[in-house]
């Protein structure tokens, strides 16, 4: 039982025999959706991945998370009480702290651009939808546990369209505007690449392409202009 | 609605209303409209307005009263309102004001005129005539602002916007008190005129303060009513939705439990319209062409889901309207789908993605199966040579295929836009 994190998803296979454990906290307000997320991934001796709390609205999800203190948030993006990014916001210390922080991987069944966009920007380090594998999802927890971003495609696709449907000049030229590169790598995650097949095409290392897309994230969650917010909400006018 | 169509053709409705006839006319409708309602040949009103336009400019007013007054509508329907007044969206009727009613209004003033200069002469009615005028004034402001508010109880209607409309309807109110007040005057001598406006404006006060708390509250029940109603009308609206769509694939489901491919069909298909749905308000016309690349990828993805039971993951970054090129782009992608669905779809989801550049449009339908040689394809298999590449090419495109050696097969294609 030792090809833990199903190396399709491309990140560097790790020695066989060096533990990892990530600890997890479940947020969402289906229970049944727990429960699956739950038997896919919570086979700690499998996987790697304890799932040591869970919470089914804001107010819960903050107490879990401040007493367990987790590596890894499980965030719905929907949910009572203010939904994800009002637990992001509560959290805020938590993320920010120098000392094992806590980092937020956002898991929704939405497909609207606002809503994603909402918790890149209110400080998860990516997004996933609720219809990807079990191995997926284990392997891009463990991305962000190592402080990497994960980006689905669609959440790529999102932000190049964000980027680059923007005929205002920047506010900020070094946030505001996504690298050749970056573009790039964005483009490759949008057609369905795995970093190490985006790395071998492009002829960099697994390592530089991670740094590519944190970048993008770094630029998605500080880049000031509000262009951002309102391409989303014009996107559900389409 | 259909039982009084067509007033103008024929006798028979059973409710005969008097309305502007919205097609076939000439400047407001009146004259077709009235001839609709009596039954006359329109050119007999049309010439009865004129003759009377000769003397004292009598028609002109009488056109100009009935374009004010009388609603617009087809034959003997009420014309769809969006074609005169009610626009969809409010800044549109701002930017557009209702043009007929302008030239009516200037109709009216010239008929005016030349009947205060043919009757004014006279000393003794022309001080009436000023009076008259600005109470009819006054009455044509409020009644149109009676129609307004009508109107704007369906558009909701900005804040600063009623404010107007208010004020529109303060003016029409003082310009009849004004008028009351001059008449009363003229009647009498000068001497009494601050009376006169101090009683009038008194009475005014009065009738505001008694109506001014009943009026509120009738308006505000109106406005609860109304946010009733609209609730229940998009309650009513999901509730159909999710009975037509949704229970109906959840029973098919039911009935296919063991067939597991059918399931997954069934449940892919229904989870996307319900997000086409959910998403998108407007978008529900399922059976429209599309018309920009967008819609076009989704929807040849869709199908060629549905059909293989193959999934297609799609994203798609900008956006452009068809064109001639884009439609072959469109056929030569969706091949290069089915083919991925066939050929490729047991090693999970086929990636679709598209990206409208500046000037380029460009696809890529991506696999995981055990890959593909275009060199070993036999001469006689049209299916990738003929229909992606050969029909790219012909539109001025390009298409390549790649197939990685860590298996799967790539199509890109890319056209250029006809026009920006």
């Amino acid at each position: 039982m030792s090809d833990e994190t199903g190396a399709a998803a491309g990140t560097e296979a790790e020695a066989p025999g060096t533990e990892r454990r990530v600890r997890v906290v479940l947020v969402d307000d289906h229970r049944m959706f727990r429960t699956g997320v739950q038997a896919e991934i919570g086979r700690t001796e499998v996987t790697g991945v304890e799932v040591v709390g869970e919470a089914a609205d804001v107010d819960q999800a903050v107490t879990v998370i401040t007493a367990t203190r987790p590596e890894v948030v499980l965030l719905d993006v929907h949910l009572p009480g203010g939904g994800g990014v009002e637990v992001l916001r509560r959290c805020a210390s938590l993320m920010a702290a120098s000392e094992d922080p806590v980092r937020f991987l956002a898991l929704s069944v939405s497909d609207a651009a606002e809503d994603v966009i909402g918790v890149i920007r209110g400080g998860a380090r990516g997004y996933v939808t609720k219809t990807i594998t079990g191995t997926d999802l284990v392997d891009s927890i463990f991305r962000v546990q190592e402080g990497d971003a994960v980006f689905s495609p669609r959440l790529a696709g999102f932000v190049l369209d964000a980027f680059a449907s923007t005929d205002a000049p920047p506010v900020d030229e070094d946030l505001d505007r996504l690298t050749q590169r970056e573009r790039e790598v964005l483009r490759l995650i949008a057609r369905g690449y795995a970093y190490k097949e985006i790395a071998k095409q492009l002829y960099i290392s697994v390592k530089t392409v991670e740094s590519h897309v944190s970048a993008v994230l770094r630029k998605l969650q500080l880049s000031n202009r509000h262009e951002l917010t309102r391409w989303a909400t014009a996107r559900r006018l389409v | 609605m259909s039982a009084t169509a067509r007033v103008t053709e024929t006798d028979e409705p059973p409710v005969r209303r008097l309305y502007r006839s919205a097609d076939g006319r000439w400047l407001g409708g009146v004259a077709r409209g009235l001839a609709g309602h009596l039954g006359l040949p329109v050119v007999w009103v049309r010439v009865l307005f004129v003759v009377l336009s000769f003397s004292n400019g009598l028609g002109i007013v009488l056109y100009a009263v009935f374009w004010i007054v009388v609603p617009l509508g087809v034959g003997g329907r009420s014309a769809p309102r969006s074609l005169f007044e009610e626009t969809p969206d409010g800044r549109r009727r701002l930017r557009k004001p209702d043009s007929g009613q302008v030239v009516a209004l200037i109709a009216l003033g010239i008929g005016i005129a030349a009947l205060v200069g043919n009757v004014s002469v006279d000393n003794e009615t022309g001080r009436y005539i000023w009076p008259l005028l600005l109470i009819a004034v006054g009455v044509v402001l409020v009644w149109r602002q009676a129609d307004n508010a009508r109107r704007a109880s369906w558009t909701d209607s900005g804040r600063h916007r009623r404010a107007l409309q208010v004020a529109r309807g303060l003016v029409g109110v003082g310009l009849v008190g004004t008028g009351l007040a001059v008449f009363v005057v003229v009647r009498g001598s000068v001497a009494q005129l601050g009376t006169a406006v101090t009683a009038s404006v008194a009475v005014l006060t009065g009738i505001a303060l008694l109506a001014g708390p009943w009026l509120v509250r009738m308006s505000q029940d109106l406005s609860d009513e109304r946010t009733m109603r609209i609730r229940a009308q998009e309650r009513a609206e999901v509730a159909a939705h999710v009975h037509d769509s949704v229970l109906h694939t959840l029973t098919l489901i039911q009935r296919n439990a063991d067939d597991a491919g059918e399931v997954r069909r069934l449940a892919r298909a229904q989870e996307r319209e319900l997000r086409n749905w959910l998403y998108k308000p407007e978008g529900t016309g399922r059976d429209e062409e599309p018309e920009t690349l967008a819609e076009a990828v989704k929807r040849a993805a869709a199908e060629v889901e549905d059909k293989h039971g193959v999934p297609l993951e799609v994203v798609v970054v900008g956006d452009c309207p068809l064109d001639e090129k884009l439609t072959a782009q469109m056929q030569a992608a969706r091949e290069a789908m089915v083919n991925a669905a066939k050929y490729g779809g047991e090693g999970g989801a086929v990636q679709v993605y598209a990206e409208v550049e500046g000037r380029m449009v460009f696809v890529s339908v991506r696999d995981r199966g055990p890959g593909f040689d275009l060199d070993a394809v036999p001469e006689d298999r049209m299916g990738v040579r003929e229909s992606i590449i050969g029909r790219m090419q012909r539109n001025g495109g390009t298409a390549r295929l790649r197939s990685p050696q860590g298996g799967g097969t790539e199509v890109e294609l890319e056209m250029e836009r006809a026009d920006g």
